[in-house]
């Protein structure tokens, strides 16, 4: 595979003191899906717009296929974009708005026609184009969008958060549908979201935003297997962090005093003996023991805080010293609500030493 | 009794309006109409209804011509306001970087409006008159060697005039459409492979045509019925129909010609007012 897209040490410092993007070097293969995920006002955007010419970098290169496109004005990339709030022309119709972006190529009527027709169908609302974007759903405008942007055979898409404007149900339907087209058409994706769950439904490789910066970039299950930093792991998932001290540390496998009790780990950087270290747990990683039963690490204490979502129970527990972790468990049978953790009573919780993140320093993400 | 006490604030409010128009406008109408089918019979007119005034006005060819000018006036002056408010609050809108510097400059341009009309219009015969200010700045210059009387007293004074007075009403509208447009609409334009020039054409302008006709019907119809330009700065031949209507209800002492002139110039501004507002209307289901 080719890298289609190619940024170079861009950055984009709208002020001396207001950063949107601060030298990020990304490069993105031909057909690739890749999310830009990080919280509000993390430069996602501003990198987007960046590379669908809308900004211009303060420094570095962008490149689009071999060319240098650094300068050049949207009109003249071979890039599309899906707007935020679709931003489709109130004053035409469904049909003229799809075509808008075929005017250009100086095609004759019936290919332009065929081609209307073609985006639109694939969005599934060829029966709407001769209606006007006022008259059309949310959902349905968010994908006339998407057809009028991919009527031109862009070299790659680019969508700013695309779903946002939709509610839940239809949004999950979308992420599905969003893929599948992916999948169909080839170009390459590039997406802007602060909703992880739909980066990783999605997305071939996520690009965790923070601060301007990348924060780390991998395939979804990389990074949630292998977060390189606390702001990482508690972005993708959810993660507790303890405090801890490294006890030894050679070999590839760690032993650390945490909460009053030593565990071990497979840490993924050199620890020294003696240094602080923050470890990470993700509560569908901790189990409750039940009486008799042993895992790798152990860890004791008082059930705090009892919380029912749905699927299962997330289980707060004060540890020894103090210090909060969560275990989340699936709900007992229905016969045997009897045995249901109760707050105050003291449990055990086991975790798999592979389960374990150690992160250097002391860490308040 | 009750009941008139308990609603008498309700009648108040509702009722002192409603007097209001019906004794002020309703009633003036309804005397205008009447007198427009009156007789003239000198030294007064006599109950009739007849069509021979309107009929004067249509076939008379001082009357036709008076209505012609002021078309063309009205017209002239729509065209001049729209060539400069256009792209002046385009500037301001879309190209001036200074937020501060745009509101001041809009404001500038509103600001007149508080003072006189008649000052306003006062202003113009002494910057085009033979004393003036256009005709000093010229022989200053040596490009004239004796004061002109070119500038003054004709349609070109009246159209600077009134183009001049009306033209906030042409900025205010098309500033505010513009300003309504969201950016992302041209930022998508572009993005769909279209330049500055073809995004303006294809988005921009389409866009802000419900403002750009608000502003004609504004300046048309205010040109339409003005008296006080072509009195200070028109001349002899540079009369408007507000004009000879206020002579046939003086000097000519012709009330029911006076009364069809003033039906049929409030036909014509109603017309334009009524079709400005259905573009608007449509502008607005086709807007954002
Ligand atoms: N036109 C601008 N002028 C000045 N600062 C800007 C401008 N646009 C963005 N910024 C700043 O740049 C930073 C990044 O903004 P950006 O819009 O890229 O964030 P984002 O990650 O897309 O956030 P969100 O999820 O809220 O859309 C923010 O601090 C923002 O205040
Ligand atoms: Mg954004």
């Amino acid at each position: 595979m080719a890298a289609i897209i190619e940024l170079e040490n861009i950055s984009k410092h709208y002020s001396p003191t207001i950063i949107g993007v601060d030298n990020v070097s990304l490069t993105v293969e031909d057909g690739e899906f890749v999310t830009l995920l990080g919280p509000s006002g993390c430069g996602k955007s501003t990198l987007l717009r960046m590379i669908g010419g809308f900004e211009e970098p303060t420094a570095g290169v962008i490149r689009l296929g071999d060319q240098d496109v650094t300068l050049d004005p949207p009109y003249k990339r071979e890039v599309n974009m899906v707007f935020q709030d679709y931003a489709l022309f109130p004053h035409m119709t469904i049909g003229e708005n799809v075509a808008y972006g075929l005017k250009t190529f100086k095609l004759d009527k019936n290919t332009v026609r065929t081609r209307v027709k073609d985006a639109l169908t694939l969005v599934g609302l060829y029966e709407k184009v001769n209606q006007r974007p006022q008259q059309l759903s949310g959902g349905q405008r968010q994908r006339i969008a998407l057809a009028r942007a991919i009527v031109r055979r862009p070299k790659v898409l680019l969508l700013d958060e695309p779903l946002s404007a939709l509610d839940a149900k239809l949004r999950e339907q979308m992420q599905i549908e969003l893929k599948h087209l992916h999948e169909k058409i080839g170009i390459t994706f590039i997406m802007v979201t602060h909703d992880q769950t739909e980066a990783l439904v999605m997305s071939d490789r996520v690009v965790v935003m923070e601060k301007g910066r990348i924060a780390q970039q991998g395939r979804p299950q990389d990074l949630y297997d292998h977060p390189a930093t606390p702001y990482v792991a508690n972005f993708i998932g959810t993660t507790t962090f303890l405090p801890g001290t490294v006890a030894d540390g050679a070999d590839g496998v760690a032993t650390i005093d945490v909460a009053g009790t030593r565990i071990s780990a497979h840490p993924e950087i050199e620890l020294a003996k003696g240094a602080t270290v923050t470890v990470g747990l993700r509560p569908e990683k901790v189990k409750l023991l039940a009486e008799g039963e042993t895992a790798e690490n152990e860890l004791e204490g008082k059930i705090t805080e009892v919380i029912y979502y749905g699927l299962g129970l997330r289980i707060s527990v004060a540890l020894a010293d103090g210090s909060k972790i969560d275990a989340d468990t699936l709900l007992p049978d229905k016969l045997s609500h009897s045995t249901l953790p109760q707050v105050g009573a003291p449990v055990r919780l086991g975790v798999a030493t592979h389960n374990i993140f150690v992160f250097e320093g002391k860490v308040t993400p | 009794m009750s009941i008139l006490r308990r609603n008498l604030p309700g009648v108040l409010v509702m009722g002192i309006p409603v007097l209001w128009i019906a004794l002020f406008m309703l009633l003036p109408y309804g005397i205008i109409v009447t007198y427009s089918f009156w007789l003239k019979k000198y030294p007064t007119f006599i109950p009739a209804f007849q069509f021979g005034n309107y009929i004067t006005i249509f076939t008379d060819p001082q009357y036709v011509l008076v209505f012609l000018r002021t078309l063309k006036i009205s017209i002239l002056v729509s065209i001049a306001s729209f060539l400069l408010a256009y792209p002046f609050a385009y500037w301001l809108v879309f190209r001036c970087r200074s937020a501060a510097l745009r509101t001041w400059l809009y404001m500038a341009v509103i600001a007149p409006l508080w003072v006189s009309y008649l000052l306003r219009a006062y202003i113009w015969k002494t910057i085009l008159g033979t004393e003036g200010v256009l005709n000093s700045f010229l022989m200053s210059i040596g490009l004239i060697d004796e004061p002109s009387s070119l500038f003054l007293y004709n349609q070109f004074a009246m159209v600077v005039t009134l183009t001049y007075i009306f033209i906030p009403f042409m900025v205010m509208p098309i500033y505010t459409a513009l300003e309504k447009i969201p950016t992302n609409l041209t930022e998508a334009s572009a993005d769909l492979g279209m330049g500055p020039w073809r995004s303006f054409w294809h988005v921009t302008l389409p866009l802000s045509l419900p403002g750009v006709a608000a502003g004609f019907t504004l300046t048309f119809c205010l040109s339409f019925g003005d008296f006080i330009a072509p009195f200070l700065v028109g001349g002899p031949d540079g009369n408007l129909i507000a004009n000879v209507i206020a002579t046939q209800f003086g000097a000519a002492l012709n009330w029911p010609l006076g009364s069809a002139l003033a039906i049929v110039m409030l036909i014509v501004v109603l017309t334009i007012v009524s079709l400005s507002d259905r573009m608007e209307r449509k502008g607005l289901s086709g807007g954002i």
